[in-house]
């Protein structure tokens, strides 16, 4: 029996890239952390001067063996989330536990992969792009209000290409000349995206309740297996 | 309409590693009203209560009731018929 026990691990905050304006990656000292696999997540810490204490989940970012990186959106009402993303510096500590999950992850076999993220839902899918040995079939399908919002931007651009497809769609406010789909995601775009069940695909749908509810029946409609079908549901307050 | 209270069972991964010492997500548990098996990963559950309340996705009964106070937890498990964790003897 591997007994795993949880440990607080104090963390360093080592860098900070701006995502868009409501979400922030950190990078961390991953000091004593035992490793990740892709799609796994982290307990974030915080405790006040007074000792109250705070903790929220979050998806890490990074591909196993890079650098250790979480991706936070802010929630207005949030405990936790409005210091990481607006508050926390360079050099600040907080306590991390991890990793956690075994179900939300992704191991390359080899067979097509379907990610599909609503919002910062893309978070854990992300570590599993960059954790591709580039010899896989990934199809991407990433729903964003508007272009602003749209995570990793400049990242899925420029790591799309034969193996790698980015289907985005911008449901709220779309540019001038887009050409992606500008709907919330439904059915009859799952059918045109979707690898044929018949390939056996590997599926990841990460996002708000509402949309993973969306996504994972859009795919049972299409005859995909709902046990085939892994989901991860974030709720919509309390980060 | 989707409630978004309503999250699944990866949201108490952290929690339930941390009671059991196993990862838990993965586990399978059989629901004692309707008789259903399923992963743990894939349950629903509301972490909105004063403590987080588990319920089946096929008859919706609850499962697990867990409340969390500064030195001590309580866990109802009544809902569960059994629950099966990784790891054996070896």
């Amino acid at each position: 029996m591997r007994l795993s026990r949880l440990l607080w691990l104090v963390t360093r905050v080592t860098g900070a890239v701006e995502e868009t304006p409501r979400v922030r990656t950190l990078l961390l000292d991953a000091n004593g952390w035992p490793g990740h696999r892709a799609g796994q997540h982290l307990d974030v810490r915080l405790t006040a001067e007074d000792g109250y204490q705070a903790e929220r989940s979050y998806s890490i970012a990074s591909a196993p063996g890079d650098e250790l990186a979480i991706t936070v959106e802010r929630l207005e009402d949030g405990e936790v989330s409005p210091y990481l993303v607006d508050e926390a510096r360079e050099g600040d500590g907080f306590e991390i536990r991890g990793p956690i999950g075994g179900y939300f992850v992704w191991e390359d076999d080899g067979r097509p992969v379907l990610l599909v993220g609503g919002g910062s839902g893309v978070v854990p899918l992300m570590s599993m792009i960059r954790s591709s040995s580039g010899s896989t079939s990934i199809r991407v399908l990433y729903s964003s209000r508007t272009l602003e919002d749209v995570i990793y931007r400049e990242e899925l651009a420029a790591r799309a290409g034969e193996r790698l497809e980015v289907f985005q769609t911008l449901t709220r406010e779309q540019p001038p000349g887009w050409t992606g789909y500008t709907r919330r995601i439904d059915a009859e775009m799952l059918r045109e995206i979707a690898w044929p069940v018949a390939e056996q695909p590997h599926v990841f749908v990460c996002g708000s309740t509402r949309f993973v509810d969306a996504a994972a029946d859009g795919l049972v409609a299409l005859g995909y297996e709902p046990l085939s079908i892994r989901t991860e549901r974030f709720g919509a307050t309390g980060g | 309409m989707a409630d978004e209270r309503r999250l699944d069972g990866n949201a108490i991964g952290g929690m339930m590693l941390e009671l059991f010492g196993v990862e838990m997500t993965t586990a399978t548990e059989v629901c004692r009203t309707c008789g259903t098996a399923d992963v743990v990963a894939r349950l629903e559950v509301y972490m909105d209560a004063p403590g987080t309340v588990v319920r089946c996705v096929h008859c919706k009964a609850v499962l697990m009731r867990i409340v969390r106070g500064p030195d001590r937890t309580w866990l109802d498990l009544s809902g569960l018929r059994c629950i099966e964790l990784p790891g054996g003897t070896e």
